[in-house]
């Protein structure tokens, strides 16, 4: 079962939301119904489902309704219309105190500018939730140590937030949230406002917490590359819709339309695209079964100068070149570990592009792409350039 | 009827006297015992500060002075030569008596402004409408408060309380009102995601966060309670203000003037004191 599920989640900012939302049932812009009605279309009929333990990155442009989206989760803000689902309740019907108790118990959230309290010490920041929920005060101070320490800031405890650096001061952010030991996590922008090398830090530490704690995350960015990063899948907005729902290579590969695809042609494509995407299913020969005669014979056909060995459990034993193999014919050499070549290169297959590309560059012979040491595909230089270019023509068994 | 009000003026001042009239009589039942019990309370209070030596109050004042300007002299060292000046002056008990009308005055204007400029706060309307209302009550003339507050509580230290009141209260509203709003709407977003209640989000985030403000309101309202209780003197009310008034109808130029400078070295000292309880932190 989902975790969260979003219905036709419709916000509209404004005096006269009524007949902005028939409008928008009617299939108005939001620019069209901002110019007849002044009222603006903040999100409009978002549906999607986030299941646990999952990274939903929710991306746009600014302006695009992340922000209003991400706010409906918890009702900071009221939807005009349509229903959001925690667990199955329905958010939208429950009364203050019901949904003070799914916030206080299923709904963490992390602010682009942190949003800490600056009268408050980080250990009293983030104790926060826990001091409204009248815990005693040395377990809510327990937990939020361990929360602090988690995001390795164990040593801070009574300094104020303004003593702290901006990225310490997000991890006390996330501590604040980790605290409560929510089962969701909203974090709208919440790296946005660090400089590019803490960014990468956080998200890397993001990623980790998130594989030991399991915790569902729901993150808000403008950042392609951040997404592509961090998410499992991905919504994209504009203009307060939402356009394509998928895994980054989803995106990436089949952009659902115009605005999707300009949007990624921005990205820079090596950092995301892995050898999986661009290898070939390779020719191949058993060097428990096979000879010079058969190797000759299997690049004859395929047209290549050069052929991989494996043995019978597909692991990668090194190659043989057709010229090798002629000669060894010529000369009645059976045995083919007599001209077998090891220097073979080789990359994992989840090796991203970029690194495939130094690799790969320089050499003659084709890379192999193994998975626990056993073979799975090659890669020609070809495939790497088209990649890049971003025409990957894939073989679409593999992509 | 109406050609009355063209050819005699519309009488707004008899519709004044007559409603203060009927406040007067309607209300006596409550006037009556609050201006004898909380008449009777303030008089203590300011008996009991009297018996206090002055030299005892004058180092107390000195040592709170000395630690909230941060451990420096200036302040501490102006009280102590400020407070001996008015005892050595003869002016002791009319300081006490002023004191104590300008701190419960600014007491009640406190409990009773906070409360308004929070409800201010949370409700357009309720801002929509106080704010002519305090706008009014800030312009009028102080003196005019005088009047019904005779009416209503007789003359004495209680109808000075309740001119001040009036007068005074109205920048601790505003300011109240004003810091809340001003609270980051992150902060508050913050507060709210946790699962505050709004009662938390008040104690725990808008209120330490508006203090600065709402102490700057506070000390308007203390400045202005000051000046409203040396104007009450008019109608009886104790205290330095009655010395310069009597001195005014004498033309005693001199006791005119040491009176006076009993007042200024008081507001410094008051005024001092109630910024330096917002400046701390
Ligand atoms: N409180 C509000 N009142 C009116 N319009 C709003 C309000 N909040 C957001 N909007 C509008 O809704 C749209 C989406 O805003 P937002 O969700 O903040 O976008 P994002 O977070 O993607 O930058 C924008 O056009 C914005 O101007
Ligand atoms: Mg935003």
């Amino acid at each position: 079962m989902p975790i969260i599920e979003a219905k036709n989640l419709t916000k509209v900012f404004g005096k006269n939301p009524k007949q902005a939302i028939e409008l928008l049932n009617q299939g108005s812009s939001k620019e069209e119904i901002l110019k007849k009605t002044g009222s603006t279309v903040g999100v409009n009929k978002a549906s999607f489902s986030v299941e646990p333990g999952e990274i939903f990155v929710i991306m746009g442009l600014s302006g695009s309704g992340k922000s209003t989206l991400v706010r409906l989760i918890n009702r900071l803000i009221e939807p005009t219309t349509g229903s959001i689902l925690i667990d199955g309740q329905d958010l939208a019907k429950m009364d203050k105190k019901e949904l003070r108790q799914v916030r206080r118990e299923k709904l963490g959230m992390v602010f682009q500018r942190f949003a800490l309290f600056p009268n408050r010490t980080v250990l009293q920041n983030a104790e926060y939730g826990l001091e409204i929920q009248k815990l005693p005060k040395e377990e809510r101070a327990k937990k939020a140590r361990e929360a602090l320490e988690l995001v390795g800031l164990g040593g801070y405890t009574d300094q104020k937030p303004d003593q702290l650096s901006g990225g310490m001061q997000q991890r006390v952010g996330l501590a604040r949230a980790l605290a409560n030991d929510p089962e969701v996590l909203l974090m709208d922008e919440a790296f946005s406002a660090l400089d590019p090398l803490i960014r990468k830090d956080m998200q890397d530490e993001l990623i980790d917490l998130q594989s030991t704690m399991k915790k569902t995350i729901i993150f808000i960015t403008h950042d392609l590359d951040e997404a592509l990063r961090i998410g499992d899948r991905i919504a994209l907005m504009k203009d307060g819709s939402i356009v394509q729902i998928g895994t980054p290579e989803e995106i990436l590969m089949n952009p659902a339309n115009d605005y999707v695809e300009r949007f990624v042609e921005d990205v820079d494509r090596s950092k995301v695209l892995t050898a999986n995407h661009i290898m070939k299913r390779p020719e191949t020969i058993n060097i428990e079964k096979h000879g010079p005669r058969v190797a000759l014979e299997r690049m004859k056909e395929a047209g290549i100068s050069s052929i991989l060995a494996v043995d019978s459990k597909r692991n990668l034993k090194g190659y043989v070149t057709a010229e090798d193999a002629s000669e060894a014919k010529k000369k009645d050499i059976r045995d083919i570990s007599e001209i077998l070549l090891t220097d073979i290169k080789q990359v994992e297959k989840d090796t991203p592009m970029n690194e495939i590309f130094t690799i790969i560059n320089g050499s003659s012979i084709p890379t192999a792409v193994v998975e626990n040491d056993r073979l799975v595909g090659i890669i020609v230089r070809g495939a790497v350039i088209a990649a890049l270019a971003g025409e990957s023509e894939v073989d679409s068994e593999y992509a | 009827m109406l050609k009355d009000w063209f050819t005699n003026g519309i009488p707004i001042a008899e519709g004044t006297e007559w409603l203060t009239d009927q406040i007067t009589e309607g209300f006596s039942f409550l006037f009556e015992p609050i201006k004898e019990h909380f008449g009777e309370f303030m008089e203590f209070t300011a008996d009991k500060l009297m018996l206090v030596p002055p030299f005892i109050i004058i180092i107390i004042v000195a040592l709170i002075a000395f630690f909230i300007s941060g451990k420096k002299l200036g302040l501490a060292a102006f009280s102590i030569v400020g407070l001996w000046l008015i005892d050595n002056q003869g002016y002791w008990e009319h300081l006490i008596n002023t004191f104590t009308l300008v701190l419960i005055a600014s007491l009640l204007s406190v409990i009773i402004g906070v409360p308004i400029g929070i409800l201010m706060s949370k409700s357009n309307t309720v801002e929509a409408i106080m704010k002519p209302i305090l706008d009014f009550m800030q312009t009028m003339p102080a003196f005019v408060y005088l009047i019904p507050a005779v009416a209503f509580f007789g003359i004495g230290m209680v109808p000075g309380i309740f001119a001040s009141l009036i007068f005074a209260t109205p920048p601790t509203v505003r300011f109240t009102n004003l810091g809340i709003r001003q609270v980051s709407k992150e902060l508050v977003e913050a507060s709210e995601a946790f699962g505050s209640t709004g009662t938390q989000k008040l104690l725990k985030v808008e209120l330490p966060m508006a203090k600065a403000t709402i102490m700057a309101g506070i000390n308007q309202t203390v400045m202005l309670a000051l000046s409203m209780v040396v104007i009450a003197s008019m109608i009886g009310a104790p205290g330095l203000g009655r010395e310069v008034l009597s001195a005014l109808q004498r033309a005693q130029v001199g006791t005119g003037f040491v009176a006076g400078i009993g007042i200024v070295i008081l507001a410094i000292i008051i005024d001092r004191f109630t910024q330096s309880a917002n400046s701390k932190e």
